[in-house]
């Protein structure tokens, strides 16, 4: 060995150099080894779980909103439906001077400072790729003025889009509700919501909109993307239709629901239109009502704020959750009641005058001078009140109210549809010891009598009675939904024709009460009544009290036998009135509004072949023959003139739904 | 004696070149040209920055080991101390004045690059231990004194980079020199006791850790235990690797660094994104590549005449393999996330530099492979 070093130590160096030199590369090898099995076990060994968590990486899902399925009147014409609006996207990454763009936009679309400070704060929350919505809903002149500078405004994109719309604005607001952004609450209440879900999503919060919502909802569209590490869209992999909601026919009539709506006008109150056979509700308004449109694309505050304080409460559902003495309306359901009780006869002759004594107390008709002697058809027909005292008092609380009760006060009538429906009262000696903890006083059975004192209803049992009374005294289910409905005219009287049968051939069987639990509706079309002579009583004397002389509706008749109808007055009393009051008699216009009279209307018609029941509340109206009576004149024209064409409809209904 | 003389003055040019060591020049621009089409993918499919940037200074630094590989081994030798003293000036300078980047202070700004000393120290340490050993006879090699002052040598640049804080090139640079160390000879029991000592002192380095640091090893040992925080890196890194499967995902379509899920996909991670890309096979490929890289460098330090090439040879080879395991490892998994490149694949100047520089000094071995050093 050649060595200029020469020293011995160099060749025991250079030995050891080389053993460790190759024990260091025996462990290179160990370790590469090693990082081969590494990557073996991870690229083959374990490859589908990465690449399964490789494109849960990659792979994102945007969810379409659903589209909402419509709600059609009895006739089909959409009353709640989608629209296509012209908003305005823009998405800031593609935009070069995000800022000039806006200060544009803010001059032609005529922004106010709010509204641009608010897109504004909008754009800063949110990431740079993400849509920014300058504007929901342009009207045609901002979206054609922005397509005339469309091309100086780079990054600004218009676009169609969907919305909720209700081409009848206010007509509806209380049947169908509204729909606005789901809510948290929304979200956890109601699963299909919940799985439906996307933001910006608009459920309805109220109405029908909110009772079917499962039904209307629909399915998402998926568009399936891939994503980066931001989340950032990179391109379009797939994309799934959604399915659009249900569409839901109604019973109600646009056409009647618009002529309430004009009567109700500038007034507070309710007017209820059904069919008394089927229980189909033709229409239901409450007035003062606004235009659900507003709460699509988020109300004002201004506007919301008008409306939550408007005193004659138009967010309120009178129809169904407004409560009212029925006042006089109650009074052919007390003439039924104590005739079916047998505590008076038709002939039971009784003098009015004026007013009557009881215990201290004075009991007052409305006629001061009296009404003199009458039998019961008349003091149905002039709305006396000494003759009522009578009856309630032979009659007593307790059976009136069962007779009531059955006729379908105190009770929710739709429940299930209308989720904010309330029950009413209907007062009973058990229900004020369990409730005010104190007995019943007769003088209360006494203003009972004339649908004073504790009872409470709501328009849409009036209506309900008064359907119960003229379709002969049936059980019928009001109903909106058509689907509901399947029933011609000659199967419900079939129908009703077998429940009479059935009861006169006995009691139910226990099958046949097994049937009852499980059937739903099982006791539809059953007989209200004892002997039906006294609903065809009391119906005669409301003709009575419409087209007879002293009637007291009979400025309101027909004498068209067509339009014919049978109704009866109601003045509630809101306050009691003072004996001063009493001697001054004011007239309405001379009391302050919120002391004035409710004025009530009920009534069924036509009266040779009744079909449909009305009942009229105006709140504050003043007597009940002056400001309902009226529009009730109106409402029955309009719906007979319209009830072939209601029939015509009927029959292609499979066809049309 | 003749011959001797021939082999260390009076070679000429084509001599020289002749002796090249054409296995490892190829394979080195195997790395290179794998090394610009991993920027490449990195960079969307698109010659920009990191491209661009990479295959110049590949380029340009190739070039220099080539020139430089005709620098006598002597020049190396003799400015052994001298280049280990300059590389600790440098990191001395860059800890008062160098370029903060996130957080770290390693950075000396050249105008032209932003030079990384402790890039260099890996380099430096292996010199001037080769030249340390160079005349040490064995029996000295376990003296206290020669065992003090490579401890010492060791110990100022791993403080100086630890305090940057950059724990990744500290670790290597203890690494690649303990290897010198231990291939000069020194016994093994003193490798054994300082290891003890090391274990024992270990939680009480620990607790002079930085919190980031502290996390990373934390994360090391369970990754899932916050995947969106400091186990992201490792998470993301093995489902790209993993997900890569036989035959990878195809150039320009791995997901995983195209969609940004990659962390660090230009320095670092970029064996992630070339696995991702061209699987187990295209892995193993490039692991044998870089085996036959270092087995040249091994086998010309082998046939080196002189102690001082050959210790480098052999240091700068096992220092090369210790870099590639850690990054392997480190991108695998199998060990915490330090910062520490891939030699010539990964992006970064000072690290390709210092590289090129090393890999120059395995040329002129070969070249003057003859040459003693008195």
């Amino acid at each position: 060995m050649i060595s200029s070093g020469g020293d011995s130590g160099l060749g025991g160096k250079l030995n050891k150099i080389s053993r460790r030199m190759f024990i260091l590369s025996t462990a290179k090898v160990i370790v590469f080894g090693g990082i081969v099995a590494r990557l073996f076990s991870l690229q083959i060994n374990e490859n589908k779980k990465y690449l399964t968590l490789s494109d849960k990486n990659r792979l994102r899902e945007w969810r379409l909103p659903p589209v909402r399925g419509d709600f059609l009147d009895y006739f089909g014409k959409v009353i709640a439906g989608n629209t296509e609006v012209y908003q305005l996207h823009i998405v800031p990454e593609e935009v070069n001077d995000f800022k000039a763009l806006m200060v544009r936009l803010k001059d032609i679309l005529n922004l106010s400072e709010k509204e641009y400070v608010k897109i504004i704060r909008k754009k800063q929350k949110q990431k740079p790729w993400e849509t920014l919505i300058i504007s929901e809903n342009l009207s045609w002149e901002q979206f054609s003025k922005l397509n005339l500078y469309l091309h100086e405004l780079d990054g600004a994109k218009p676009v169609l889009s969907i919305s909720r719309s209700y081409p009848y604005k206010e007509n509806l607001t209380h049947v169908l509700g509204y729909v606005s952004r789901a809510s948290v609450s929304d979200l956890n209440e109601n699963e299909i919501i919940k799985n439906n879900h996307v933001p910006g999503l608009r459920v309805g919060k109220i109405g029908l909109e909110k009772t079917f919502e499962k039904d209307l909802i629909g399915t998402n569209g998926v568009q399936r993307y891939e994503v980066n590490a931001y989340g950032k869209r990179i391109n379009q992999l797939d994309h799934v239709d959604g399915v659009k909601g249900k569409n839901i026919r109604l019973t109600v009539d646009v056409e009647v629901q618009k002529l309430a709506n004009d009567l109700l006008r500038d007034r507070s109150g309710s007017i209820v239109v059904m069919d008394i056979f089927t229980g189909e509700i033709v229409a239901m308004h409450s007035s003062p009502s606004f235009d659900p449109n507003l709460f699509f694309h988020g109300i004002s505050n201004e506007k919301w704020k008008e409306i939550r304080e408007n005193p004659l409460k138009p967010l309120l559902n009178k129809t169904i959750s407004g409560l009212y003495s029925p006042g006089s309306t109650l009074k052919p359901l007390v003439a039924l009641s104590a005739l079916e009780n047998d505590v008076i006869s038709p002939d039971l002759m009784i003098e009015c005058r004026g007013k009557m004594e009881l215990y201290g107390q004075t009991y007052h008709c409305w006629k001061k001078e009296g009404h003199g002697y009458m039998k019961l058809r008349n003091a149905i027909k002039q709305s006396c009140d000494s003759y009522f005292y009578e009856a309630a008092r032979r009659l007593g609380v307790d059976r009136l109210s069962l007779t009531a009760k059955k006729y379908g006060l105190g009770e929710k009538t739709m429940e299930g549809i209308f989720l904010d429906e309330k029950k009413g009262l209907v007062p009973s000696t058990k229900w004020k010891k369990n409730n005010l903890g104190r007995g019943w006083v007769l003088g209360e059975t006494l203003i009972t009598g004339i649908g004073q004192g504790y009872i409470q209803t709501t328009p849409l049992q009036l209506c309900l009675m008064t359907a119960q009374l003229a379709n002969g005294g049936f059980k019928i289910y009001p109903k909106i939904n058509l689907n509901e409905s399947k029933d011609s005219l000659e199967i419900i009287k079939n129908k009703i024709l077998e429940r009479i049968d059935e009861r006169k051939e006995s009691q139910l069987g226990i099958i046949e009460t097994g049937k009852k639990f499980l059937n739903y509706r099982v006791d539809e079309y059953k007989p209200l009544f004892r002997n039906q002579e006294n609903v065809k009583f009391v119906l005669e004397a409301m003709f009575g009290s419409t087209n007879e002389i002293y009637g007291t509706s009979y400025s309101s008749r027909f004498d068209d036998k067509k339009y014919q109808f049978a109704g009866k007055t109601g003045t509630a009393q809101v306050k009691k009135i003072t004996e001063e009051q009493r001697e001054l008699d004011l007239k309405t216009s001379e009391i302050p509004y919120e002391d004035r009279d409710h004025a009530l209307y009920v009534a069924y018609g036509p009266y040779a072949n009744p079909r449909y029941a009305v009942s009229i509340i105006v709140e504050h109206g003043g007597s009940g023959s002056v400001t309902a009576a009226p529009m009730a004149k109106k409402i029955f024209k309009l719906v007979i003139d319209r009830h072939d064409l209601r029939e015509k409809n009927r029959l292609g209904k499979f066809i049309n739904t | 004696m003749l011959r001797q003389r021939i082999y260390s003055d009076q070679l000429t040019f084509f001599q020289k070149v002749r002796s090249f060591d054409i296995t490892l020049i190829i394979s080195i621009l195997a790395l290179g040209i794998i090394g610009v089409i991993a920027m490449y993918s990195s960079d969307g499919g698109q010659f920009s920055y990191y491209t661009v940037g990479h295959m110049i200074r590949f380029g340009v630094f190739f070039l220099l080991m080539l020139i430089l590989s005709f620098v006598k081994i002597n020049f190396w030798h003799a400015l052994g101390y001298f280049f280990y003293v300059v590389v600790v000036l440098l990191l001395i300078y860059a800890s008062f004045y160098g370029i903060t980047v996130s957080g770290s202070q390693r950075w000396i700004n050249l105008y032209i690059i932003n030079l990384q000393p402790s890039e260099l120290m890996k380099i430096a340490v292996i010199i001037c231990f080769a030249k340390y050993y160079h005349r040490m006879q064995l029996s000295n090699v376990n003296k206290f004194k020669n065992l003090l002052s490579p401890i010492i040598i060791l110990v100022i640049p791993i403080l100086l980079v630890l305090s940057q804080p950059d724990l990744g090139t500290s670790i290597l640079i203890a690494l690649s020199g303990l290897v010198v160390i231990w291939l000069s000879g020194v016994n093994i029991k003193y490798f054994i006791y300082s290891g003890l000592v090391f274990i024992v002192s270990a939680p009480f380095v620990i607790s002079f850790l930085k919190p980031y640091q502290k996390l990373r090893i934390l994360t090391f040992f369970d990754p899932e235990r916050d995947p969106l925080g400091s186990g992201y890196q490792i998470i993301q890194s093995k489902i790209a690797v993993g997900s890569g499967g036989m035959w990878g995902k195809g150039f320009l379509k791995g997901t995983q660094s195209y969609l940004e899920f990659l962390p660090e996909k230009h320095t670092d991670f970029i064996f992630t994104l070339f696995s991702e890309e061209f699987g187990f096979i295209g892995s193993i490929a490039l692991l044998i590549i870089y085996s036959i890289m270092i087995y040249r460098i091994i086998a010309i330090g082998s046939i080196a005449r002189s102690f001082f090439a050959k210790l480098y040879c052999y240091g700068f080879g096992s220092a090369i393999f210790i870099y590639i395991v850690v990054n392997m490892c480190m991108v695998l998994g199998l060990v915490p996330i330090v910062g520490s490149p891939l030699p010539i694949m990964s992006y970064g100047g000072s690290s390709m530099l210092a590289t090129m520089i090393g890999l120059s000094i395995v040329m002129s071995s070969k070249i003057y492979s003859r040459q003693l050093i008195s």
